[in-house]
C-alpha cells in the first residue's frame, strides 16, 4: 500500500519521453463474481497513462464490467464481489482509505446513452464542481467553458449556456457528457461504447475528441466496433469471456494478433 | 336459404362483437354518465345555492289557514321561495288538511313562502298550498329590511324617527332611511374597526401580561411583577379611552328607528342600529337586483356568519379551510417524501420493506374517524398536554395546546393523507432512469448529494401528485376535524395581527363542517337550506383551486424534465 490518494492534483510532471512508460492503472489478478457466476477471470493488466486503451470483444464478454471496476460503479450492484486488485497511480482502490466518491472524481465516466441531467447545459457542467469543490461564480464560468471547449462543443452551445441540456442532439448531448467529467480534471476517462447510441457523423466527432484528450487523459474506451478501436486507440485488449485473451499495441493486435481465437474474432468468424 | 341467412347474420354479430366496437361504446357509456353525474351535482349546488342570494319580489298573499277553530283569514308579506307539486296521497298521509281540496283534485301544489317578521308573527317560512290562496299581488313600496337578528323583516314603510325628535312620514321615507343608513353604516365600520382593531389588540397585550404575571410567579420572580402592573394599568387606561370612543359610537346609532308596517297593519319598530341593507324589490330594476345580487354574493363570502351561522357571511370558515390545508400540505409533503426516500432508495428491499408498504397501504383505507380518536388522545391530550405542562404553565389549568386547534387538526390530516404522498413520491422515485444516477455518482457525487440535486427534482411532478390527491382528500374531510379542531364558531381568526400573528393553538372554522352544522344543527332549517348548497359549491370551488394551483405547478416541473429517456 502506497500513500494515501490525492484526487486534486492531475500528474502534469511527465514528459514525452517518461509517458509511454507510465502506468496508469495497473490490474492484478482480478476475478469478479456476480452472486456464484464468475464474470472476470484472473485479469491481469497495465494500462499506460495518457494513451488510448480499448477493449474490444463479442458482447456479454465482460469488457463492460472490467471498466466499471476502475471507478467501482459495480459497488452499486448488489451481490457482486471481487478478488484481486486494481492500482490506480499506485493506490489501490479498494483499499479503506480511498472513497469512491473521491475515486470517481479522477476517473470519469462516459455512458453509452447519452445521460446529460434534466439542467441546463451550464449546470450539467458545472454539476460535479458544485458536488465538491466551492468555486467562484467567475472561475465556474471559465472552468464551464474550458471544459465545453474541451469537448468541442463551446462553438455550439455558448449562445444558450442556460437552455436545457435535453434539447440538444444526441451526439451533442455524448459530448456533453464528455464536458461534464473533464470540469472536474480527472486523470482517467472511461468510455462505455460512448459512440454506440449515434450516428456516423456524430462518431467521428467523438472520435476526433478521443483523440485530442489523449493527450491530457489516460483513455479507456469501450467498443463493440473494430474500426473504431482500430482508429483510436494505442492499445487493445481483447476479452472473451470473462478472460484476457491478448493485449497488446493496437497495431499488433489488428495485425499480427498472437491467439487464434483474436485472430477469428477480428476477422469477423465469430462475435 | 334461410339458414344461410342466418350464419350469415349470426356471423356479422359475432364479427361486430370481436370488432371491439360495443366495447367501446361500452366505455363512451361509462365516462359519459360519470361526467353527466359530475356537472349535474354542481349544476345543482350551484343553481340552489346561488339563486338564493338573488333579491325575490315580496309578494302580498291573503289565504284562508285552517285551524282548530275555523278557517282563519291571513294576509302576509313575502317571498315565494320554492314551489311543489305532490300527489295528493303523499299529502293526505303527511298530515295534510282535506278540506282545502277541490274535487277530483289528484296534484297538490304548494308554496313556500318566506315572510320574515319571525318575532311579531312566526313562523317566518309557511307551506301554502294553492287552493288556499285568494289573492297575491305585489304592489310597489314593500320593502325588505336585513336585521342583525331575527332575520328579515317585510312591510310598508311607515316612519323614520330620529334621535333629534324628527319624525318623516309618508313618500320622503325611502329616502330618509337611505341617508341615515349611510351614516349609520359609516359609524358601525368605525365600530367594527375600533373592535377589532384596537380593542382587540389591548385586549390580547393585556392577557399576556396576565400571562406573564403568572409565570413571574411561578417562577419566584416576585421583583418583576411591580413592572407587569405598571405596564396593565398603562394597558387599562388606554382601554378605557378607546372603549369610551365605542361607547360613544354606540350612542350615535340609538335612538333612530325604523317603524314598519306589516300585511295585517301592525306595526313594526326596527331600531336603525339593527339594520343591514334595505331594499324595495318590486320597485328594483334587473340592472338593480343584479347590482343588489352581487352585493349579496359578496357579503355571503366576505362577512362572519350570523344568527347561529344561518345568516350573514361564511368567510371564517373559508379562512380556517384554506389555512387548515395549506399547513396540512406543509407538513405531510416533508414527512412523506422522507418516509418514501428511506423506504424505495435506503432500506434494504426484502420481506420487511414489502410489509411496511403494504401497511401504509392500507393505512390509506383506515376509516378517517379513527385518525380522528388517534389525533385526539395521542396529539390533544398527550403532546398537546405535555406541550403546556411545559411551555405554558402559566396558563393552566386553562389548556393552551392541551385543547384542539389549528395543527392539531393538520397533523391529524397530515397523518391521514400520508399514505398517498408516501405511495406517489415512490412511484416517481422507481421512474427516475438508473442511467442519471449513474451518471451522479460518475462525477463523484454520494448518494445522498445525487438523491438531493437529481433524483428528487426529477420526482417532484410525482410528489406534487401525491400533494393533490392529499389535499384533495383533507380539504373534504370532516369527521376527524370535529374532535381536534374545528368549532361552529370560532371567535376570532387563527392568524391575525397580534404576535405571533398565526396562532395554532386556536380552534377555527371548516367549510365543511359548516354545511353539517347549518344543514343538520340548525333551528332554522328553511333558511339555512340554500346556505347548504351556497357552501358545498364554494367547498368543492376551493377544492379545484387548490388542485389547480397543484397540477399548474406540477405540468411546469413535468414540463422541465420531460425528454429524459428511462
Amino acid at each position: 500500500m502506497s500513500e494515501p490518494v490525492n484526487p486534486n492534483t492531475p500528474q502534469n510532471d511527465a514528459d514525452a519521453s517518461a509517458r509511454t512508460e507510465k502506468i496508469s492503472i495497473k490490474v492484478n489478478d482480478l476475478s469478479l463474481y456476480y452472486g456464484d457466476k464468475k464474470a472476470l477471470d484472473s485479469i491481469s493488466m497495465e494500462i499506460p497513462a495518457r494513451q488510448a486503451t480499448a477493449f474490444i470483444g463479442p458482447s456479454g464478454c465482460g469488457k463492460s464490467t472490467l471498466l466499471r471496476c476502475f471507478n467501482r460503479m459495480n459497488d452499486l450492484i448488489d451481490n457482486v464481489h471481487t478478488t484481486g486488485s486494481i492500482e490506480l497511480e499506485g493506490t489501490n482502490i479498494h483499499d479503506q482509505r480511498v472513497d469512491a466518491a473521491q475515486l470517481r472524481r479522477r476517473v470519469g465516466m462516459v455512458f453509452q446513452r447519452p445521460n446529460p441531467f434534466p439542467k441546463s447545459i451550464y449546470e450539467n457542467v458545472a454539476y460535479g464542481m458544485r458536488i465538491q469543490e466551492s468555486v467562484h461564480k467567475s472561475e465556474m464560468d471559465e472552468r464551464v467553458e474550458w471544459a465545453l471547449r474541451s469537448a468541442a462543443l463551446w462553438d455550439e452551445v455558448k449562445d444558450r449556456l442556460k437552455d436545457s441540456a435535453l434539447g440538444l442532439s444526441g451526439g451533442q448531448q455524448q459530448r456533453l457528457v464528455i464536458a461534464r467529467a473533464v470540469a472536474i480534471r480527472p486523470s482517467v476517462l472511461l468510455l462505455d461504447e460512448p459512440a454506440s447510441a449515434l450516428d456516423p457523423i456524430s462518431t467521428l466527432k467523438i472520435e476526433e475528441l478521443i483523440e485530442q484528450l489523449k493527450d491530457e487523459y489516460t483513455i479507456v474506451i469501450v467498443t463493440h466496433n473494430m474500426q473504431q478501436a482500430a482508429r483510436v486507440s494505442d492499445h487493445t485488449a481483447f476479452l472473451y469471456l470473462g478472460e484476457l485473451v491478448e493485449f497488446d499495441k493496437t497495431d499488433d493486435i489488428f495485425k499480427n494478433p498472437q491467439q487464434k481465437r483474436t485472430e477469428d474474432y477480428i476477422t469477423g468468424r465469430y462475435g | 336459404m334461410l339458414t344461410n341467412t342466418d350464419n350469415k347474420s349470426k356471423n356479422s354479430i359475432s364479427s361486430w362483437w370481436s370488432s371491439g366496437e360495443p366495447w367501446i361504446w361500452l366505455n363512451a357509456a361509462a365516462v359519459g354518465i360519470s361526467i353527466t353525474a359530475v356537472v349535474g351535482l354542481l349544476l345543482l349546488i350551484a343553481i340552489k345555492g346561488f339563486a338564493h342570494f338573488w333579491p325575490a319580489d315580496v309578494t302580498q298573499i291573503s289565504y284562508t289557514q285552517l285551524t282548530a277553530q275555523g278557517p282563519v283569514s291571513q294576509e302576509v308579506y313575502g317571498e315565494i321561495v320554492e314551489q311543489d307539486s305532490l300527489p295528493l296521497q303523499q299529502y293526505l298521509e303527511s298530515g295534510g288538511d282535506s278540506a282545502v281540496l277541490t274535487a277530483n283534485q289528484e296534484q297538490i301544489t304548494r308554496w313556500l313562502i318566506k315572510t320574515g317578521n319571525r318575532r311579531i308573527n312566526p313562523p317566518d317560512f309557511r307551506w301554502v298550498v294553492e287552493n288556499q290562496i285568494q289573492n297575491r299581488s305585489t304592489p310597489d313600496g314593500l320593502t325588505v329590511i336585513e336585521r342583525l337578528e331575527w332575520g328579515n323583516a317585510y312591510g310598508r314603510l311607515v316612519r323614520l324617527t330620529r334621535s333629534s325628535g324628527e319624525t318623516i312620514e309618508g313618500a320622503g321615507v325611502w329616502d330618509a332611511l337611505q341617508e341615515d343608513f349611510e351614516r349609520a353604516e359609516g359609524v358601525r365600520s368605525q365600530i367594527e374597526e375600533l373592535e377589532q382593531g384596537v380593542l382587540n389588540t389591548l385586549n390580547y397585550e393585556l392577557e399576556s401580561l396576565r400571562l406573564d404575571k403568572r409565570r413571574a410567579e411561578l417562577d419566584n420572580r416576585p421583583d418583576r411583577i411591580p413592572e407587569i402592573d405598571a405596564e396593565v394599568a398603562n394597558i387599562r387606561a388606554e382601554y378605557a379611552v378607546e372603549e369610551a370612543r365605542l361607547r360613544e359610537l354606540y350612542r350615535a346609532l340609538e335612538g333612530d328607528s325604523l317603524t314598519l308596517a306589516t300585511a295585517t297593519n301592525e306595526e313594526l319598530v326596527v331600531p336603525l342600529s339593527d339594520i343591514l341593507r334595505s331594499w324595495q324589490p318590486n320597485n328594483m330594476s334587473t340592472l338593480g337586483k343584479l347590482g343588489h345580487y352581487s352585493t349579496s354574493v359578496w357579503r355571503f363570502l366576505t362577512d362572519d356568519p350570523r344568527e347561529a351561522n344561518t345568516e350573514g357571511g361564511i368567510f371564517p370558515a373559508i379562512f380556517g379551510t384554506v389555512l387548515m390545508v395549506l399547513l396540512m400540505s406543509l407538513l405531510v409533503t416533508p414527512f412523506g417524501v422522507i418516509a418514501a426516500l428511506y423506504l424505495r432508495e435506503y432500506a434494504k428491499q426484502g420481506p420487511m420493506v414489502r410489509l411496511i408498504r403494504i401497511a401504509v397501504n392500507n393505512l390509506a383505507g383506515v376509516p378517517s374517524i379513527v385518525y380522528g380518536v388517534f389525533g385526539l388522545g395521542f396529539f390533544v391530550y398527550f403532546l398537546g398536554g405535555n406541550l403546556d405542562q411545559l411551555f405554558f404553565a402559566e396558563s393552566l389549568p386553562a389548556p393552551t395546546f392541551g385543547t384542539p386547534g389549528l395543527v392539531w387538526a393538520s397533523l391529524t390530516l397530515a397523518l391521514l393523507t400520508v399514505p398517498v404522498v408516501i405511495v406517489s413520491t415512490e412511484e416517481g422515485l422507481t421512474r427516475i432512469p438508473r442511467s442519471l444516477r449513474e451518471g451522479s455518482l460518475a462525477l463523484g457525487a454520494t448518494k445522498a448529494e445525487t438523491l438531493f440535486r437529481v433524483v428528487l427534482p426529477m420526482a417532484s411532478p410525482s410528489i406534487l401528485t401525491g400533494v393533490i390527491l392529499a389535499v384533495a382528500r383533507a380539504a373534504g374531510e370532516v369527521a376527524p376535524l370535529m374532535l381536534v379542531g374545528v368549532v361552529k364558531l370560532a371567535p376570532t381568526l387563527p392568524l391575525d395581527g397580534n404576535f405571533p400573528y398565526l396562532h395554532l393553538e386556536r380552534k377555527f372554522m371548516h367549510l365543511g363542517f359548516h354545511i353539517y352544522d347549518v344543514g343538520f344543527q340548525s333551528p332554522n332549517v328553511e333558511a339555512a337550506r340554500p346556505l347548504v348548497y351556497a357552501t358545498a359549491l364554494l367547498l368543492v370551488i376551493i377544492i379545484i383551486v387548490l388542485n389547480l394551483t397543484a397540477i399548474t405547478l406540477r405540468g411546469r416541473l413535468e414540463r422541465r424534465y420531460r425528454g429524459v429517456e428511462s
